[in-house]
């Protein structure tokens, strides 16, 4: 039943890539999945188990993964390789396989996901530890890789609907995961239903898709697309309007964007798999994969790019002023999806997988490094048996003598979100800004410039907040914080090597003196090539200047020159203010100096963050409260009313059952016989 | 073996199940009539495992009459790949229902050889209303059945909900088939015949369908069925029955009676009166838009997972009419494929509503299904995958099955159906997923009754759920190769003697699998 047969589309077939096992890849997180769950249910004290069972099973996935890309590498095909599994359904014209496609562009992503997973399977070791759910914990989160990886190789619509939902169940039962806590469970169950709104869309998407291509396979549609439907035309738009319907759910962009930050109720390296590093980039993965469509359709396009810049600018202005430190990291990454959207909405498909996988790096490293921020704060509190909040950052402060490793890596990550040149972050986000610019939009290339020096500003208050300062944590509980254990910083340091390398295998010609490097386009290029086509039958070219004049090299010096400015500003206004609750009064021996200090900080924060945050409250209001769950709650309430209402008529007396019962053959009779 | 009914012995032959199960039903009662002392205790295992040995034979000889080569144009009794695999459905479906049962039963009492040998002359009638072509036959059939039937959902004497319910469903049921007989009666008046092959030829050759009595006995033939499978408006009885019915006896009639009913519903349509097309086309159409919205509706303010469970299958005889409604060879065999899978998921969740909801008294109110996932894991893997095929989620038999019906109304040109459809599974989800979310997410209750323990009888029935529902989702090849040979076999384009049938847009291709 196994691998019933291998397909190279290659055009040399003689010397095509053949996916080494690649059942194996898949098998083994599902195996894992399965035994972690029979410890959960039989012997749920059992940890030693699922400790080896649970990371185990994910690296050595991604072993496997590995092996297929030195062969891939060695081989590039041309159209990528479909292993049938076996024949799922066919049900008419229709016929589904579980086919798992192995091209560049799912290489990568399969790279990124069990990799990145391998690191957080092995921190979750120490992370989850006292746990009473340690098992059940290890096996949602093999499962969750299992659904991720069929996403990410499903060869048609179905299978990677398949995964899709999959990963959202898995991402629903970890978010509910301490269920006991009525708060966590209903962040949970937001997130279902937000996302059940997007996935609505995705099959409408599928259906429009079958009815115009007869078929469901990415290859397929690919390939027939251009000469199938009309650029422009009506048909393409509404199946890539649905389709980003669906990805607005799964990645969490305006408006749909909601259940993000509800989400940090899960444990924090759920928080970095699954909301950072991998399942909430599934929606840009879809539009990538289906990149011709949207290629066709300038409508979408700009739909897309302008909901990702929008979504961007709006969660940075929000990050800026939150406490929670997951909540400051979850509007980043709500605001780093957006980069990604504003990359593959104006076409350039190649910097939007590029920042995935250099965002999949660093956030997954501030995560995790607040983790173990939040797991050192949670142990001190514990011994001491306090009860405040360990994700706060007002009771943070200081952390990095007690912590030195957590807080070098989280600084990696920090620079390298910010943009910094030579961190990871510099090359994906320079790219994207860019490209905005050189493809003519004007106003989504300003506005990605700002969301850049924004999101330097937001992550330097969160460092100095955490790390710098006075320690708040309490007298009675500072000397009970520690740095974490071995299983956990080691993690970070290896996401930390990441954050900072991850970027080089992208290096634009433009710069000087660097050699421009090009592996990642010329690796995903025949994955791109047909929507590379279409855009160029649109006659749309990369211009060599941005909007308002001067090339890439000067840009991209420029921001990286302004995002160390904002970092030493920022760090330079926080890093000696009193942090609330402190009410006193500021200092005063300290006049001039701290004079200018308030100075800065008044202006920033009335000419920036308060008419952001009082619009952003507008918009929370009225959007959040007003429109969303105000028509959720309606629809809902209306429903159980006509519910209500149909019930009345069930009297429980046979004489209104009668009644009804000859109602109907009268109507039928008197229909039929008029 | 080639059978040509020209002799009586032919018949036999063709009714080979039926004949097995009614003698091992017979067998027990006699048997039973004989034993001595408290009767409940003696009855508690040997009469559940001759029960069992009984439909395990007639499932064997129903496979064996695969062999046979019927010539069906005239006769009452068919043996064709709808009927083995209806037949095969419905003995599967009363295994797992007598599997299920024998705890509740035996703990109140009910285990008595009574209950199995109306359990099995039940099935009797089901399987006979699969076979059966011959409106004659299919009468005696139901009311084989529905009688058997009456008085197993009145069988807990003491409680009078029990009662209540039995003696509902006989009255409507009575009404019922005064209809169905009426029905039955005009058509014969119609076309001068009751066997399904003569009516055809005989509507098929044109004078007949303009005539009102054939109008108005296909509308009430459909409105007897309607009530058997409890289609809107016909479906007010089925909360309150299968709210006060004993729970094993509430899956077994979800399941086998509904089955059962459809599929005779689907042969009489098909091989019968598919030259009738404008009469019932229209009807069955509204009967599957009010089938599928109403009760869905109704059910998401319905705080009793039995009661919930009543309206899931009411709204589940909707999907089925859009099968018929398709009228489609490829609709016909969604609905075999529906009906199948229908009946093992809609049996599996019943069933664990009679261990925590078993208490009558108490009630099933969803209360009770707090924190059940965790305190009986077992328990909550079998309801969970019942629960999340009912509303159509891959991987489970029911996604499939949604899917092949979309697929059907799509190629016959019933979009709006496919959007009704697509849009009340929707609506069910809320109340499919409260059920889960009480059993994961809410902490269970303080003053939590313990439950009892499902003995080894119930453990296999639910494996054997869980793995049929899985597989049917994960690798459905051989189902829907069953359901298509199956449902082909008597869709209107396979009609005997129907050479012009004016069949609605019948879709050729079928199913493939490799």
């Amino acid at each position: 039943m196994v691998v019933a047969s291998i397909v190279p589309l290659s055009l040399q077939a003689e010397s095509a890539y053949v996916p080494v096992l690649p059942w194996l890849i898949l098998a083994l997180p599902l195996l894992g999945a399965l035994i972690n769950g029979g410890v959960a249910f039989l012997r749920p004290g059992n940890t030693r188990l699922p400790t080896v069972v649970g990371p185990a099973a994910i690296i050595g996935s991604f072993l496997v993964v590995g092996a297929n890309f030195l062969a891939m590498r060695s081989v590039p095909p041309e159209t990528g390789a479909v292993v049938t599994l076996w024949q799922w359904m066919s049900v008419g014209g229709l016929q589904i396989g579980v086919d798992l496609g192995f091209d560049q562009l799912s290489m990568l992503m399969m790279l990124v996901v069990t990799g990145v997973s391998s690191i957080i399977h092995v921190y979750s070791v120490g992370y989850m530890r006292e746990d009473p759910g340690y098992a059940r914990y290890f096996s949602y989160l093999n499962l969750f890789v299992f659904f991720m990886l069929v996403l990410v190789t499903g060869a048609n619509f179905a299978l990677m609907f398949v995964g899709w939902e999959g990963v959202g169940l898995c991402s629903y039962l970890l978010i509910g995961f301490w269920y006991q806590n009525s708060e966590y469970a209903s962040a949970g169950k937001k997130a279902f239903i937000v996302n059940r709104i997007g996935d609505f869309g995705f099959l409408i998407a599928m259906f429009l898709v079958f009815v115009h291509f007869g078929s469901l396979d990415f290859a397929a549609v690919v390939e027939a697309a251009p000469a199938t439907l009309v650029i422009g035309g009506g048909v393409v738009t509404a199946i890539t309007l649905a389709l980003f319907l669906g990805c607005a759910g799964k990645s969490a962009q305006i408006p749909l964007y909601v259940w993000l930050p509800d989400a940090m109720a899960g444990p924090t390296p759920v928080s970095a798999l699954i909301h950072a590093a991998t399942m909430v980039t599934a929606g840009v993965y879809l539009v990538a994969r289906t990149s011709v469509l949207f290629a066709m359709s300038p409508v979408t396009q700009a739909v897309v790019a302008a909901t990702g810049a929008a979504t961007a600018l709006l969660a940075a202005s929000i990050a800026t002023q939150q406490y929670d430190i997951k909540k400051v990291l979850a509007y980043s990454t709500v605001s780093q999806l957006g980069y990604m959207f504003l990359a593959v909405g104006i076409g350039a498909w190649t910097a939007g997988v590029f920042h995935l996988m250099t965002h999949a790096f660093f956030k997954a490293l501030l995560f995790l490094g607040s983790g173990a921020v939040i797991h050192a704060m949670h142990h001190a509190f514990h011994h001491t048996h306090r009860d405040d909040d360990p994700n706060d950052m007002r009771n943070h402060g200081g952390l990095r003598r007690m912590m030195p490793i957590t807080w070098i890596t989280m600084w990696i990550g920090t620079v390298a979100i910010a943009g910094v040149f030579p961190f990871a972050g510099f090359f994906s986000k320079d790219e994207i800004i860019w490209a905005s610019g050189a493809y003519g939009y004007g106003i989504l290339w300003g506005v990605a410039l700002v969301v850049a020096l924004m999101t330097a500003a937001y992550m330097t208050r969160l460092m100095v907040l955490t790390f710098h300062g006075d320690n708040r944590t309490g007298a009675d509980a500072a000397p009970h914080l520690h740095e974490v254990p071995a299983v956990m910083w080691v993690p970070l340091v290896g996401l930390g090597v990441l954050s900072v390398v991850g970027g080089w295998i992208q290096i634009p010609d433009a710069l000087p003196v660097l050699p421009g490097v090009h592996v990642l386009h010329d690796w995903l290029e025949p994955v791109f090539h047909p929507a590379s086509a279409v855009m160029e039958t649109r006659g749309l070219h990369a211009a060599h200047e941005s909007p308002v004049g001067g090339g890439e090299a000067l840009w991209a010096g420029l921001s990286t020159v302004l995002a160390v400015i904002v970092i030493l500003l920022t760090f330079r206004a926080l890093v000696a203010r009193r942090v609330e609750p402190a009410d006193a009064p500021a200092p005063a021996g300290l006049a001039g100096i701290l004079y200018n200090k308030w100075y800065v900080d008044e202006l920033y924060d009335r000419t920036i963050i308060r008419p952001m945050l009082a619009l952003w409250r507008g918009c929370w209001r009225i959007v959040d409260v007003g429109v969303i769950d105000g028509t959720l709650n309606g629809v809902a309430g209306g429903a159980r009313l006509l519910g209500w209402f149909g019930s009345l008529f069930q009297t429980g007396r046979v004489a209104t059952y009668l009644f009804f019962f000859v109602t109907g053959v009268l109507v039928i009779l008197g229909t039929l016989l008029w | 073996m080639i059978l040509d009914f020209s002799s009586q012995l032919d018949y036999l032959w063709a009714l080979l199940p039926e004949v097995v199960l009614s003698i091992t039903a017979m067998t027990i009662l006699l048997v039973d009539v004989f034993r001595r002392g408290p009767r409940a205790e003696q009855s508690g295992t040997w009469v559940p495992a001759a029960a069992l040995a009984g439909i395990v034979i007639a499932a064997m000889v129903t496979v064996f009459q695969l062999g046979f080569e019927a010539h069906t144009t005239t006769s009452m009794i068919a043996v064709d790949g709808f009927r083995v695999t209806l037949t095969l459905v419905i003995l599967v479906a009363t295994a797992l229902a007598v599997l299920f049962g024998m705890d509740y039963l035996a703990q109140r009492g009910l285990g008595i050889g009574e209950y199995y040998f109306l359990m099995l002359m039940a099935a009797t009638g089901m399987t006979l209303l699969t076979a059966s072509r011959d409106l004659i036959v299919i009468f005696v059939a139901i009311e084989l059945m529905s009688i058997s039937v009456y008085v197993l959902a009145g069988l807990d004497r003491k409680d009078a909900r029990s009662a209540e319910a039995a003696l509902k469903y006989f009255l409507m049921g009575a009404f019922a088939s005064a209809f169905l007989l009426y029905g039955i009666a005009l058509v014969y008046g119609a076309s001068g015949a009751t066997n399904l092959g003569l009516v055809a030829s005989e509507l098929a050759s044109g004078a007949a369908t303009r005539n009102p009595l054939l109008y108005a006995g296909v509308a009430l033939l459909v409105i007897g069925f309607g009530f058997k499978i409890s289609a809107v408006p016909f479906h007010m009885w089925t909360p309150d029955t299968y709210q006060g019915a004993p729970t094993p006896v509430t899956g077994f009639m979800a399941a086998g009676v509904k089955a059962a009913a459809f599929a005779s519903l689907l042969r009489i349509v098909g091989v019968g009166l598919a030259p009738a097309a404008v009469v019932w086309h229209d009807i069955v159409w509204w009967l599957a838009v009010l089938t599928m919205i109403i009760p869905n509706v109704i059910a998401l303010q319905e705080d009793d997972v039995k009661r919930m469970l009543a309206y899931s299958s009411v709204a589940h005889a909707g999907y089925l009419l859009v099968g018929l409604a398709a009228g489609s060879a490829l609709g016909f065999a969604a609905s075999v494929f529906y009906l199948g899978i229908y009946a093992i998921m809609t049996l599996g969740a019943f069933a664990v509503v009679s261990v925590v909801g078993g208490d009558l008294d108490a009630g099933a109110g969803i209360g009770r299904f707090r924190g059940l996932g965790w305190s009986r894991p077992l328990l909550g893997v079998l309801l969970v995958v019942c629960l999340l095929s009912l509303a159509g989620f891959p991987p489970t038999g029911g996604f499939i099955g949604k899917l092949y019906l979309l697929r059907a109304a799509v190629g016959s040109g019933e979009g709006l159906l496919a959007v009704i459809l697509v849009l009340s599974s929707l609506v069910s989800y809320y109340y499919y997923l409260r059920v889960i979310w009480k059993m994961y997410f809410e902490p269970a209750p303080e003053e939590a009754v313990a439950l009892p323990v499902p003995g080894r009888g119930f453990r296999l029935a639910g494996a054997l759920t869980v793995l049929i529902v899985l597989a049917a989702g994960i690798w459905p090849g051989p189902a829907v190769d069953a359901a298509d040979a199956a449902g082909t076999g008597v869709a209107p384009s396979a009609l005997v003697g129907g050479e012009q049938s004016p069949a609605p847009s019948p879709v050729s291709g079928g199913i493939q699998v490799n």
